[in-house]
């Protein structure tokens, strides 16, 4: 069985087809973090990229980075621990749950998604 | 006046004999004219015996002259007769043409001449510098010592090293020269008597004689004479050696250096895990397919090459300016855990919530309400159709449409997942309203949807685009009325897809995917029996039913339920396309859903809007069971755990759920899901694992329940049994249960 299409025009029109696609796929992301940070408890939202470095945030700079960098360290131990036990495994969600909030990390190849939610009701 | 003579020095006799004309000229006339001057000898000659030799200038010589003199004394005194002789026979004098011509007083003035000891060319005065007087000082004595000779004489003490080498020498060469003729034993002789420089010279000779044994060692000796005889060389005299050594010019030495440049280094620093190794290799095993892979496109047509070049250069320019995109799964991550901690208790209540009062409530059960799905988009519209996903048991499609003739709008199908309550996973949308949809079974991700206009498609959810992937039209036979059911079938031979849609224009119609393009055969006509009429120019019209459900036999390919419009089911086969296998008398009204029984091979269920459920044997024409629930009965679903349990919903917003094991004439629940005026339930599906329905209602809401323990109710293990499992056990279960219902029915006449 194949579904294929017949091979395709690379038409000036399907490159900016192409383009709205990527587009499409930017603004879907951007809907979910925009979902995530309107969810109920949800206090703030930090994306880090490789370095550390926040490139998104919903607090202030100070706190901002003070969680970046924290965390940053924190998920590469746990990914380093995960990995060393089996190579073939990677870290794939860490949630760290205090006394006043939930702070969860989703760890992505190049980036770190960070959101702190209040889960009491 | 006469100084003591004590010295004599050797006297020339030629100058002696003054009167001879013959040697005159050659003795030492200085020596008689000085010593005529000096003082008188002790014989007082004068200077008329002397006056003849010749007269010098220069001083008076004291010594030559003393020496003279005496010797003269003693010439005459030993000499005297001989030489009498000579003197008398030759006395004429000879002038020599430089002779000093002096006067007579002169002539006879007497010189006197005192002789010493003393050397008299041996300096008087000499002065030496004294450093510890600061001063220069006379020496007091000066050596008188004349050497008027000296020869180095080469006399060596015969038993001295020397004296001893040399006279061995001197007797290896005398025996050398007799041996000439042989080399070789000469040189034996040599090399022995080198070698004994501690033996004496006999054993070296008798050695040497012996040249038998010596000629086998010659090879190794032979370079021994040379060195012996070069060592000898070598030694320097002790008495009169001068080593002369001199110094090369030692040239300036200047450093120089250059440094090059250093290479520029780089700190790396890195840490070798065990997960790190393990990343080069699978990134290397990557590189390795894909170089394969390339291998093999190569082979294609290279313009297509291209084209995918540009494709894949603008979707890499695209990731390297999109930061956000690449965050998409760990965005997705997180909003279900976003959410999994806002309905937190929902979701504990899904998983580990077991309703207690079960154990209390023999015959009744209960439905835990979990959550409730909506979308924006969907709240006018009513689900039509629920369809869980064959792979993923969270994932689920929700078709909605419109029931409602006059207000017919877009449809829209979503993709919900449990695991994330407030969003959908996926949003299609379509002109019309949807009707009812299927997943595939082995390809969970391609939908069959068929619309209120009658127009069939199908669905990838892999693709991005909302549209359909393929769509029937009006050239391409679509229906005339609403599709209201689509189910897949089995890849037909050619290992196309296919589906088949039944739709109120009495048309059941197969429809295949034949290289990207919806084929439709029609399958079968629904003519309803006794009805055919005689048409204008003779034409048989057959009135046709209309089609509102329909059901394929899980086991048995061909075989199939339809149900209709007028109440009837027709049971069907694939393969006769203008006759029913059967045909049952179901219903009073519109036969809403059919459906056969998972397990069982018989029996099969079916409900309408005449507010009955009823369940059939398909070889019997009655129904089985009979069930009135007060309400038009939208939807009713087989259980996938058991073979007797089932659930039906009503449009007053109840759901029932039956299990004839436990009860054969009631429900074991009915709840109240929906608010009852303003809201209908229009369809129920059991997810195939866990204990979780799905109701969906008329305001495009869906709500998930959980299923209490009494309506999930397996068999009772007895003890010292084993647990049977298995659809075997539900078919007898099921079985049991007909054959007592049956015979009382055929016995009664039901």
């Amino acid at each position: 069985m194949s579904l294929k299409r017949s091979s395709v025009q690379y038409t000036p029109s399907y490159i900016t087809l192409l383009c709205l696609l990527c587009n499409r796929e930017k603004a879907e992301v951007e809907e979910t973090l925009k979902r995530i940070q309107a969810h109920k408890g949800v206090i703030a939202t930090i994306v880090v990229n490789a370095e550390g470095i926040p490139i998104r945030t919903t607090l202030d700079n100070s706190t901002t980075v003070q969680y970046a960098g924290l965390l940053h360290q924190l998920i590469m131990k746990a990914r380093s621990t995960v990995r060393d036990i089996d190579p073939q495994n990677d870290l794939t969600f860490l949630r760290i749950r205090s006394k006043k909030h939930e702070i969860m990390v989703a760890p992505d190849k190049e980036y770190l998604l960070i959101v702190i939610q209040n889960p009491c009701e | 006046m006469v100084a003591a003579i004590n010295f004599l020095p050797p006297v020339d006799r030629e100058c002696w004999r003054e009167e001879r004309p013959v040697a005159e000229s050659r003795c030492g006339r200085r020596h008689a004219s000085q010593g005529g001057r000096q003082a008188p000898t002790g014989k007082g000659l004068s200077r008329a015996d002397i006056g003849q030799s010749g007269p010098s200038g220069g001083k008076a010589v004291p010594r030559a002259a003393k020496a003279v003199s005496k010797k003269r004394d003693e010439d005459a005194s030993t000499e005297a007769g001989e030489g009498v002789d000579e003197w008398a026979a030759a006395k004429t004098l000879v002038k020599p043409p430089d002779q000093l011509e002096l006067t007579e007083a002169e002539l006879k003035e007497e010189f006197t001449r005192i002789l010493t000891a003393n050397n008299p060319h041996a300096p008087q005065n000499i002065i030496r510098y004294s450093f510890k007087e600061r001063a220069y000082k006379p020496i007091s004595y000066v050596d008188q010592m004349a050497i008027h000779f000296s020869l180095n004489g080469n006399m060596i003490l015969k038993d001295s090293d020397e004296g001893r080498r040399q006279s061995i020498r001197l007797s290896t060469a005398a025996e050398k020269a007799p041996v000439e003729t042989s080399a070789v034993t000469s040189e034996e002789t040599e090399i022995k008597d080198e070698e004994s420089t501690g033996d004496t010279q006999a054993a070296g000779d008798e050695e040497a004689e012996g040249s038998g044994t010596a000629e086998v060692a010659e090879a190794a000796e032979a370079e021994e004479p040379p060195r012996p005889r070069a060592k000898e060389q070598k030694l320097a005299n002790q008495f009169n050696f001068i080593e002369r050594a001199s110094r090369t010019l030692n040239n300036p030495m200047r450093e120089r250096a250059c440094q090059s440049e250093p290479t520029p280094c780089k700190n790396f620093s890195a840490t070798a895990n065990q997960w790190e190794i393990y990343d080069a290799y699978v990134e290397e095993l990557q590189k390795m397919e894909r170089s394969k892979e390339k291998e093999k496109t190569k082979v294609q047509i290279a313009k297509r090459e291209e084209e995918k070049k540009k494709g894949r250069n603008l979707t890499s320019l695209e990731s390297q300016s999109d930061d956000i995109t690449k965050i998409s799964k760990a965005a997705k991550i997180m909003e279900r855990m976003v959410n999994q901690n806002t309905f937190d208790d929902i979701a504990q209540d899904f998983k580990y919530f077991e309703d207690a009062s079960d154990e209390y409530r023999d015959q009744q059960g209960t439905l835990l309400p979990l959550w409730k799905f909506q979308y924006d988009k969907t709240k006018r519209l009513a689900v039509t159709a629920i369809s869980w996903n064959p792979k993923y048991k969270d994932l689920f499609a929700v078709g909605y449409g419109s029931y409602d003739f006059m207000k017919q709008g877009q449809g829209m199908l979503l993709l919900y997942t449990m695991k994330n309550p407030s969003f959908p996973e996926y949003v299609f949308s379509s002109e019309s309203g949807i009707m009812c949809l299927d997943f595939h079974n082995d390809h969970p991700y391609l939908m069959a949807v068929g619309f209120y206009d009658g127009n069939v498609a199908i669905y990838n959810v892999k693709k991005a685009t909302s549209q359909p992937s393929y769509r029937s039209s009006a050239k391409s036979g679509k229906h005339t009325e609403p599709v209201w059911q689509v189910k897949w079938q089995k890849d037909d031979m050619d290992n196309n897809l296919n589906f088949f849609s039944v739709s109120s224009d009495g048309r059941i119609v197969s429809w295949t995917l034949v290289k990207n393009e919806l084929v439709h055969t029609d399958v079968i006509k629904l003519s309803v029996e006794g009805t055919t009429m005689q048409g204008p120019e003779g034409l048989q019209l057959q009135t046709l039913g209309c089609g509102t459900s329909f059901d394929f036999h899980k086991k048995i390919d061909y075989l199939f339920l339809v149900g209709t419009e007028e109440g009837k089911i027709y049971k069907c086969s694939k393969y006769y396309s203008s006759q029913f296998l059967d045909v049952f008398e179901a219903h009073h009204m519109a036969v809403d859903s059919v459906s056969w029984n998972p397990y069982h091979l018989k029996v099969f269920i079916s409900c309408s809007s005449d507010w009955t459920v009823k369940i059939w044997d398909h070889t019997i024409k009655t129904p089985m069971f009979i069930y009135d629930l007060n309400s038009a009965v939208g939807d009713v679903a087989w259980s996938p755990y058991s073979s007797t349990v089932f659930a039906a919903v009503t449009t007053d917003g109840k759901a029932h759920v039956f299990d004839l094991s436990i009860n054969k004439y009631e429900a074991l629940c009915t709840q109240l899901v929906v608010a009852k005026k303003k809201n209908k339930i229009t369809h129920i599906q059991f997810n195939p694992v866990y204990p979780v329905v799905i109701i969906g209602d008329e305001q495009g809401h869906i709500t998930s329940l959980k299923l209490s323990p009494n309506l999930r109710r397996m068999p009772k293990e007895k003890k010292g049994q084993e647990v049977k499992k298995g659809p075997e056990v539900e078919i007898a279960k099921l079985d049991k249960l007909l054959n007592l219902v049956r015979e009382p029915e055929s016995k009664a006449g039901k």
